[in-house]
């Protein structure tokens, strides 16, 4: 008999591990905000159990050793034999943790204990063996008193589909004590007709005694795989009056575990980011329906076209309007299947804010808002980073200590605010705190320090709020010293810019300070302005046009250095010769006969001049580095309705473009 | 990939003429040969990418393979030919003047091209191979598509990392 290659399940184990430990950090950071809920205390031992279970069985002796340990931990918890309290949710996140890296290793072949391990392992040793030993005693003498248990356990047909046996659970029972088969019957799912019976159904159902002082929890252990595929009740034996307050204990807590969905479970499939998407069968539902509109629409055309007269027009131009209509439809369902909800980043932060407030000793409240609002996978896998970093900045920086907070006459927990909504095309992310707010003249006396404005130079609010977001504003030893923020807000602009966004900041001194992100939709279609330059056709992006217009000569003024600047609402605009930067022929050079379009990124404003706009479109934009390279100036390519290919401006490429040439 | 089957058949190569000069280039390389159509330029780019096509939705960047070699450029007509070839994943066209004929080429007869100093550039050449007495200069497509400024700018980049950094 050929073994069974084992490895080939590893990447399955790790990723079902992976989603086990997500659930496990989810359910016990909802401990800690004060849920006392069974079924969370339930959530965390059952993924603890299946990670021991599944790196048993594959060889990860050392992850399936210290899941061992936390699990005998996790079970004094289930069977009430322990309390939660805040120092053991901690020892367990940091067991999560030291899981999630042991796994990290296994995954990667790497020796997989380590020092951390083995000291948590050794203190979760203790922990269960020690310390505990005084609270055993009481429980044992809660517990031995129990002379046996009633089970009543009934199969729904489901059951031998996943695999479980009854007859296998009745053999672990008896292990644990006398086992007697009070009665079997058939449940009334049966069917009536021998005829009908389905051999793969399970139609029974047993009520069991079980004699012997077993513990709640080990009966439990036998029936945890039966999770959703039995109904359940087990109740100690009535005749053991001394266990009245077990009993009742045990009553309260009775798990009629039904095929209820576990919450739990859901979240942890939705923050998966792999290469792959799971897409909700309602989504390609839609887009079968608008295939089935599509082909209708089709058949019509082709019908008025193979003998098309006159008359037809107007059932022609009304064909054409179901076909264009249909068509955007089917385009926003597939772009549909490319989002994914915002919900899977935003998981990660009550971890992030539950050791932050350990680590500074602050008090946060945390709320998330939003969590359904779905963008492009790409922009999510890019979002995580920079999101992190404002929030990380929001508790380090923004909000104050407890006592800070109390003298200013706030409640001494901070509240961070995490919002995001759909606005137009666009995503917009928001990071809010009742903190302090940005520290204005702290700002601006660094600014002056690093030359980045003159002394005695007035700003505006929004000015000062610019300034955090400049290179220069960004190590770490200027963030000790500076009470205001600043720790790398460059590189988060530089990411969201990335993403086609921007990243804006709005502060109240006193009040707190939002964090405002915006993201479009969806990277792959953009709306475009196609503009003529020469025989070419750049499309410019719809969202940073400001505006535009044709200059008359005398509004151009030349300044130092052969630059030309216009007039535009109170402030001088370089002007952008494209046809100059992209060096195109028999362009026109006449501003008076071109068009300037007022372009804007960061703030920064450029007009653009090209020959004419010839109007707007949507635009499927496509990579040019696919094939090619990065081309400066260029943020990609698309195709026009004629089949050519039409380049897209960068914005931004084309800003810094020009202030290159301006500068030298 | 396209080096070890390269190696072990022997290889067909796909001819073109080329300012009266006959070349190869291997034929699994080769994704299809297409008519001259307009291009789209791309700014900043060697004049050699002459510029992107639309092929089936790929942007596809096409190069002349005259201007490569420094030689006169020729007019573009119906005559001109495309080919398109893949390097991995990647599509170029290569403007050629016409494609000859798929030949089977032993590569043990391929000899080393011989050194000619800077008179003639011949980094971009595999090999040379002779067929029905005429010589056949095998291209090393992969060379091909990576510019010359590309090297240089690979060579000068840990200086103006530092560069960025220092200030």
């Amino acid at each position: 008999m050929s073994a069974v290659d084992l490895t080939q399940f590893h990447k399955t184990f790790f990723e079902e591990s992976r989603e086990g430990l997500d659930a496990m950090e989810a359910a016990l950071l909802a401990l800690d905000s004060g849920a006392t809920d069974h079924e969370l205390v339930h959530t965390i031992f059952r993924a603890a159990h299946s990670i021991k279970g599944g790196a048993a069985t594959f060889g990860f002796a050392d992850v399936a050793a210290f899941t061992h340990v936390a699990e005998s931990l996790l079970e004094e918890v289930r069977s009430e034999r322990r309390a939660v309290d805040a120092g053991l949710i901690e020892v367990l996140l940091c067991s999560v943790d030291c899981m999630r890296a042991m796994l990290e290793r296994s995954s990667q072949g790497q020796p997989v204990a380590d020092a951390e391990s083995e000291a948590l392992r050794v203190e979760l040793v203790q922990l269960v063996s020690g310390e505990v030993a005084a609270p055993v005693v009481a429980a044992a003498s809660m517990v031995a008193p129990v002379s046996g248990w009633n089970i009543a356990f009934t199969a729904l047909p489901h059951l031998l589909q996943t695999g479980n046996d009854p007859l296998r659970l009745f053999r672990e029972l008896q292990q644990l004590g006398r086992l007697e088969v009070v009665r079997a019957f058939i449940t009334d799912s049966a069917p009536a007709q021998l005829a009908e019976l389905d051999p793969s159904q399970c139609y029974l159902g047993w009520e069991l005694r079980l004699h012997g002082a077993v513990a709640r929890a080990e009966i439990d252990a036998v029936f945890d795989w039966l999770d959703g595929d039995c109904e359940l009740a087990i109740a100690p034996l009535a005749e053991v009056a001394v266990a009245g307050p077990v009993a009742q204990a045990a009553g309260e807590s009775l798990p009629v575990a039904t095929a209820a969905p576990r919450p739990i479970r859901e979240t942890a499939a939705a923050s998966g980011e792999g290469s792959s998407i799971r897409v909700g069968i309602d989504k390609v539902d839609a887009l079968i329906n608008m295939m089935g509109e599509l082909v209708i629409t089709q058949s019509m055309l082709s019908d008025i076209g193979e003998k098309f007269e006159l008359s037809q027009l107007g059932r022609l131009r009304d064909g054409l309007v179901q076909l264009e209509r249909t068509t955007r439809e089917l385009q926003e369902s597939v772009m549909r299947i490319r989002m994914l909800p915002i919900g899977s980043v935003f998981n990660r932060f009550p971890r992030l804010v539950h050791d932050l407030e350990r680590k500074l000793d602050k008090r946060v409240k945390l709320e998330l808002h939003g969590e359904h609002t779905e963008l492009d996978k790409t922009v999510l896998e890019k979002i995580g980073d920079p999101l992190v970093h404002l929030v990380r900045n929001a508790i380090d920086h923004g909000l104050e200590s407890p006592a800070q907070r109390k003298a200013a006459g706030k409640s001494e927990t901070g509240t961070l605010k995490l919002n995001a909504y759909h606005e137009g095309g666009n995503i917009v992310v928001q990071i809010s705190d009742d903190g302090a707010g940005l520290n204005h003249a702290a700002i601006v006396a660094k600014a002056q320090q690093r030359g980045l404005i003159a002394a005695g130079q007035e700003l505006s609010d929004a000015e000062v709020a610019e300034l955090i977001f400049q290179p220069g504003f960004s190590t770490a030893a200027q963030a000790t010293d500076l009470s205001g923020r600043g720790v790398g807000m460059d590189v988060v602009r530089r990411n969201v810019r990335d993403l086609g966004g921007s990243v804006g900041v709005r502060s109240v001194s006193g009040k707190g300070s939002t964090f405002t992100i915006t993201l479009p939709l969806t990277l792959a279609i953009i709306d475009g302005l196609v503009t003529a330059v020469g025989s070419e056709r750049y499309i410019v992006p719809l969202t940073s046009i400001v505006e535009s217009l044709r200059l008359r000569a005398d509004a151009v003024r030349r300044i130092a250095g052969g630059g030309e600047v216009f007039h535009f609402r109170d402030e001088y605009l370089p002007i952008m010769r494209l046809h100059r930067a992209f060096a195109c022929n028999d362009a026109v050079t006449d501003i008076e006969h071109g068009i300037v379009v007022v372009i804007e990124e960061d703030g920064r404003r450029v007009g653009l001049l090209v020959d004419d706009l010839l109007g707007q479109q949507q635009a499927v934009v496509k990579s040019l580095e696919a094939h090619y390279q990065r081309v400066q100036g260029i943020s990609g390519a698309t195709i026009l309705s004629d089949g050519s290919v039409a380049l897209i401006v960068d914005v931004g490429g084309v800003v810094r473009l020009g202030q290159r040439s301006k500068a030298a | 990939m396209y080096e070890d089957k390269q190696a072990a058949a022997p290889s067909q190569q796909l001819t073109f003429s080329l300012a009266d000069e006959e070349y190869g280039v291997d034929i699994l390389a080769v994704r299809e040969i297409r008519s001259w159509t307009r291009v789209t330029r791309i700014p900043q780019t060697p004049d050699y990418v002459l510029g992107v096509l639309n092929l089936r939705g790929a942007i596809v960047p096409i190069m002349d393979l005259r201007l490569r070699f420094g030689l006169q450029r020729e007019s573009y007509g119906d005559d001109t030919v495309v080919i398109i070839v893949a390097i991995g994943e990647r599509l170029f066209g290569i403007v050629v003047d016409a494609v000859s004929d798929v030949v089977d080429i032993d590569p043990a007869a391929i000899k080393p091209v011989p050194d000619m100093g800077a008179v003639v550039d011949t980094r971009y050449l595999k090999g040379l191979a002779t067929y029905a007495e005429r010589m056949v200069m095998l291209l090393d497509v992969e060379k091909l598509m990576r510019p010359e400024d590309v090297e240089t700018l690979d060579a000068a980049l840990p200086a103006i990392q530092e560069v960025e950094v220092a200030a």
